[in-house]
């Protein structure tokens, strides 16, 4: 389209960058956090008990809890705590003549009284967790694909766009650089537009099989939504034949219940199924018909040991402990799909490789932040030479300031909110969110009314201080503070609190950067800048 | 002036093209809209006529669909004009498009 190919490349990289920037660094920012998301939930309910029990008790009191709070469902699913998770989740579902209707001018059902159920159980007790509401990490999760206050599936067809634009920006991105194992060796300091150049090179360049990676794989969670043209013509009948045939799940159980029989216990069914897998972790199970003659039970794998998505199960039936089915082998296709899935969600990442994958997030956003910020560097001096600043680099300085320094100040704003809001309060977790969205609002708005360099300063700076201050808010409001967590030995915790005190002090280094920088001096610049003085010199000696 | 008909039919063709900011238009679309249907008839060409199992196939037809949708994009910003941006996306999606026809008949 331009003169040459690279040159074709590097106007695409520069648009399809900038259009969807902002609200990438946003998506990018909440994926970021999500690979904490058990632990940031954890942070947010201060109240749950850290020790966790026995797999095998906690089922047993997962099974007696549910009898009590679901004895007619038609079944029950069981997650069990894992050691980021301490909490049970279990859900199930109701016959459907219990379902009532809608009432008299809701859209929706209210909870409890549809088809499905849950609670979250804490294994010390088998009582439902006696914590604050909150939506905790899974905020973030579903932030990251769902955005907020939008309808989903809005959320997701936008979410999928950018996924685009970032996958064609990272490929012409690589196209445009000639030298791109030089590059990442390249950083020349305090020289403006240069500088921001090699700082997006090398945030771009060091994670780049990360960067790819993800991006790919995070078009692929949502392929099925993006490309339904296959299935439908390949199984134009039966769409959910598709499912069933390529992801070798044990058939649906669609036989109603029978007669009435105590099942075996839960740990022996559990143990027949470790020792089918050779040792392999439960990870949760669903119990088909509870408490009837032909109740069947699903044992899941644990996931977080391997790098699919895609767990087997083996299927017995609950009552005479007989090993019905277990999942068929996965196709390569399928498995491919999974390994990749799975890669977006690094559920089996350990504590070091989680903590590169949070690392390698973190320098995604830094490359779209700098991305951003240096389309209006680039463009400043042409503005500069007619006097007046244009509405579309206005624009884009107002969207750089309200996202890249606003959106700290958003999530720093949303724990403040977990640990400041009335705890009985009613909607309490719509409230967090709320927090969040009118934290951002508030700064875009300032940045829209005053986009100037201080106001970079200002908002990196306030930032700075509602993350330094997160330790001190969670020492006043609660007792899972660094006092006790570092003590005690509680990494997950003590290292929430330290994390946000280094995010507060990064982001105040940037505001100190911010508020200091000159702006560097053009040649013609220095040249007038000679000239006046030459002048006021040639001024003096006439004076003299 | 083209005293054929034909010839400025075709003249008037090119010069819209050839508008600047006409031409980031027409290529966005070929990109957007373009790269969606090829990456869609892709997927259903690779569904239909893989020689594996057919939910496979159907899985590999979407994994393969979207590296090529960014490839269209690519492409569309490519080429020395816009028209051959079209051309270039638009000729494999029909072909892809036949095929699958083809093969849903046979089959």
């Amino acid at each position: 389209m331009k003169n040459g190919f690279r040159q074709s490349m590097a106007w695409l990289h520069t648009w399809t960058g900038l259009l969807v920037g902002w609200l990438l660094l946003l998506i990018f920012m909440a994926g970021t956090a999500s690979y904490y998301r058990e632990e940031i939930s954890r942070w947010m309910r201060p109240e749950l008990p850290r020790s966790t029990v026995d797999a095998d008790v906690a089922a047993e009191r997962a099974i007696t809890f549910l009898q009590h709070k679901a004895p007619q469902a038609e079944s029950w699913n069981v997650s069990l705590p894992d050691p980021r998770n301490p909490a049970m989740r279990m859900f199930w579902r109701n016959p459907e003549s219990m379902v009532k209707p809608p009432a008299e001018g809701e859209k929706r059902r209210r909870r409890g009284g549809g088809r499905f159920g849950d609670a979250t159980v804490d294994p010390n007790s088998g009582q439902e967790v006696a914590a604050r509401e909150t939506r905790g990490g899974d905020f973030f999760y579903r932030l990251h694909f769902d955005l907020h206050y939008i309808p989903v599936l809005w959320a997701r067809y936008l979410v999928g766009f950018c996924a685009m634009f970032m996958l064609v920006a990272i490929i012409t991105g690589v196209i445009t650089h000639k030298k791109i194992f030089k590059d990442f060796f390249t950083f020349r300091k305090d020289k403006g537009l240069r500088s921001w150049l090699d700082f997006h090179n090398v945030s771009a360049v060091m994670a780049l099989p990360y960067h790819a990676m993800i991006t790919y794989t995070g078009i692929v969670t949502l392929m099925f939504m993006y490309l339904p043209w296959g299935v439908s013509v390949a199984y134009p009948k039966d769409e959910d034949a598709f499912f069933s045939e390529a992801f070798a799940r044990l058939a649906d159980i669609d036989t109603p219940s029978e007669g009435r029989a105590v099942a075996l216990p839960i740990q022996q069914l559990l143990d027949s199924a470790r020792a089918e897998w050779k040792g392999a972790d439960v990870g949760g199970f669903t119990l088909y018909h509870p408490g009837a003659a032909n109740a069947v039970i699903d044992i899941q794998q644990r996931d977080g040991k391997r790098l699919s998505v895609d767990t087997p199960s083996l299927r017995y039936n609950a009552v005479t402990g007989a090993l019905l089915e277990a999942s068929p082998a996965a196709g390569g296709a399928t498995q491919t799909r999974g390994v990749m899935y799975g890669l977006h969600l690094a559920r089996f990442a350990d504590w070091g490789l989680r903590a590169l994958f949070f690392l390698s997030g973190l320098v995604g956003c830094l490359m779209v932040a700098s991305g951003v910020v240096l389309w209006a560097v680039k463009e400043r001096p042409k503005h500069a030479k007619s006097g007046k600043i244009g509405f579309g680099l206005r624009l884009v300085d107002a969207l750089n300031i309200g996202a890249v320094a606003g959106l700290p100040i958003a999530f720093a704003a949303y724990f403040w909110g977990n640990r400041l809001l009335p705890l009985q309060m009613a909607e309490r977790s719509t409230a967090e969110a709320d927090v969040f969205f009118y934290a951002w609002g508030a700064a875009l708005l300032a940045a829209f009314i005053w986009p100037k360099r201080m106001m970079w300063a200002w908002q990196l700076y306030l930032g700075a201080a509602l993350f330094a201050l997160i330790p001190v808010v969670n020492a006043l409001t609660t007792h899972a503070h660094l006092g006790v967590t570092l003590r005690s030995g509680d990494w997950v915790l003590a290292g929430f609190d330290l994390t946000m005190l280094a995010f507060g002090a990064m982001l105040a280094y940037c505001g100190l950067r911010m508020q200091r920088w000159q702006p560097a001096l053009s040649a013609a610049g220095k040249k007038r800048q000679a000239a006046a003085k030459a002048q006021q010199h040639a001024g003096a000696e006439v004076g003299a | 002036m083209n005293s054929t008909p034909n010839a400025s039919w075709h003249t008037r063709f090119t010069a819209v093209f050839a508008r600047p900011w006409l031409g980031v238009l027409s290529r966005s679309m070929a990109a957007i809209l373009g790269g969606y249907a090829l990456a869609a008839t892709c997927a259903m060409f690779f569904a239909v006529a893989l020689p594996i199992a057919r939910g496979q196939a159907v899985l590999t037809g979407m994994l393969v669909a979207i590296a090529l949708c960014a490839c269209a994009a690519l492409w569309a910003f490519a080429t020395r004009t816009a028209l051959r941006a079209w051309v270039g996306i638009l000729m494999p999606t029909a072909l892809f498009w036949l095929g699958t026809a083809v093969m849903r008949a046979g089959a």
